[in-house]
């Protein structure tokens, strides 16, 4: 098996193997042909290549199928049905994601993910209202992507407020609020913390923001289809939204930009027009249409998937503090999302902790900074000690169905820790 | 009307594991198994016939789904988990 392999890859044919046989992907060729999969339990990122978790619920995929094989015409041709049938496929997924967060259709721009979204939120709005308005207010604990646009506005001159996070990892009201100046323009805050879980009051910072006359915008991306947000509601001026994180296609996003109140915003991308003028460029309308599959199934299945995602986060935290002494939890107990468990296991590194469950695919700090072997700075902004912070490990999970698993797992990480603490 | 209603639902139901038996992947085999059991668990004692109807409905579609991905799983295996 391995020469046929050998002889598949060399004359190219291995993207081409025959219907039926399997595909080596380059995790198949390190494990070898016959060794089991890992599971993939880390769900908030995607990093591998071939994701055996719930990435694409199947629903999604049959929605986007038609629009990958007969559906192809471009949403902005106006003179012919194949543009006529994407557009509308286009403002169906745009309804769609509209619904789950209580806005109008008007309201959506399709990015290409969260991190596009957040940049246009938080640079767009800032240089709009530039010349009168000078300061910006975000926490440390944002994504990277709303950090480092923010770094960027202070390099153009802006003032920017990184709110400290106490203990729990949530904001103190009140310094947001002695923050504010009469020259803030924006405040930027996410929902639910991709690291640690935790969520943050946001009625209270949305109502704060209103009676003050500053936008608010969040980073939505972990919390939309998962908690019931309307953003009406909650005064919310700008939101992103992110595909893969609700099992959509990854590549694709939405930004919510409040039309009553006007929020104005100065493009990124400039171009033909499309999306209000806010994000030109064609819409990519099978993502689009998964998106918005993705969003409806999500607002569907919102009370079913919550009950169970607390069941599974309960057990597993229950399993692993009863049986492993020094584990702590990173976050607000209650003020949170139950699906992301991150725990910092004393006197047991991260990445060795890791590497040792080679049964099971998690993440030690986010996607985003697991290439370097910094502690995270979420972690760090939580004040957690230097040395659990470069232990902790983070299990997010949606629809995992791993009964088998928490054994496993226990008697993996109790072999680790005691052999560690021996040292 | 009821009694037909009744056994069509059964037969739905029937249809749907049978079907979502067949996904190859353990977690796509494993989540459809458990929503139909708790969807049809839930709307067990739904007497509105319009109501049953679009239920019955909604599963029939489904099950047309179920069938097509099953086909999409099946060209496209990969290796089995290791809880598998």
């Amino acid at each position: 098996p391995d020469r046929e392999r050998d002889i598949f890859q060399r004359t190219g044919l291995l993207s081409e193997t025959a219907i039926g046989n399997n595909r080596f992907t380059e995790m198949e060729q390190e494990l070898g042909r016959d060794e089991p999969r890992p599971l993939y339990m880390d769900f908030q990122t995607g990093p591998l290549l071939w994701p055996y978790c719930f990435r694409n619920d199947p629903r999604v995929l049959d929605a986007m199928l038609p629009y990958q094989v007969n559906f192809y015409g471009n949403p902005h041709s106006r003179t012919h049905a194949y543009g006529w049938e994407s557009e509308s496929a286009m403002e169906k997924a745009r309804k769609q994601v509209a619904d789950l967060i209580g806005a109008d259709p008007r309201e959506i721009v399709f990015t290409s993910g969260a991190t596009e979204s957040n940049n246009m939120a938080v640079k767009g709005v800032v240089r709009f209202y530039g010349q009168k308005k000078r300061h910006v207010i975000t926490t440390q604990t944002e994504h990277k992507c709303v950090l480092d646009s923010c770094r960027v506005l202070e390099s153009e001159g802006f003032s920017v407020t990184y709110l400290p996070v106490q203990s729990n990892g949530l904001i103190d009201l009140e310094l947001l609020d002695k923050s504010i100046r009469p020259d803030t323009s924006l405040v930027s805050i996410m929902t639910i913390n991709n690291e640690i879980g935790v969520k943050q009051p946001i009625r209270d910072i949305g109502h704060l923001c209103r009676s003050r006359g500053v936008f608010f915008h969040t980073d939505g991306a972990q919390a939309v289809g998962k908690i019931p947000l309307n953003v009406t509601e909650l005064n919310i001026d700008l939101m992103s939204i992110s595909a893969h994180k609700i099992y959509g296609p990854k590549g694709v996003g939405a930004l919510f930009v409040r039309r009553r109140p006007r929020v104005r915003l100065e493009p990124l991308q400039s171009g033909g027009g499309q999306e209000r003028g806010l994000r030109s460029g064609t819409v990519p309308t099978p993502l689009a249409v998964g998106l918005g599959a993705a969003c409806s199934i999500a607002q569907a299945e919102m009370v079913y998937d919550h009950q169970r995602v607390s069941a599974l986060a309960q057990r597993l935290m229950h399993k692993i503090t009863s049986q492993i002494p020094d584990v702590i939890l990173n976050g607000d107990p209650d003020q949170r999302y139950p699906g992301c468990v991150n725990l910092s296991f004393a006197y047991v590194e991260g990445e060795s902790l890791l590497m040792a469950l080679k049964d099971v695919a998690l993440s030690s700090g986010s996607a985003c900074t697991s290439a370097s072997l910094e502690p995270s700075y979420v972690l760090r902004a939580i004040g957690a000690d230097e040395d659990l912070a470069h232990s902790s490990i983070r299990y997010f999970y949606y629809y995992c169905d791993y009964y088998p698993l928490w054994e496993m797992v226990q008697e993996g990480i109790d072999i680790k820790s005691i052999k560690w603490t021996q040292h | 009307m009821a009694a037909s209603s009744r056994s069509q639902a059964i037969s739905l139901y029937k249809m749907l594991l049978r079907e979502s038996r067949k996904f190859p992947s353990y977690n796509y085999r494993t989540y459809a198994l458990r929503r139909v059991r708790d969807a049809f668990r839930e709307n067990r004692t739904v007497q509105d016939p319009q109501l049953v109807h679009s239920l019955l409905e909604e599963g029939h579609q489904n099950l047309q789904l179920i069938q097509r991905q099953v086909t999409v799983g099946q060209l496209y295996k990969a290796q089995k988990l290791i809880v598998e």
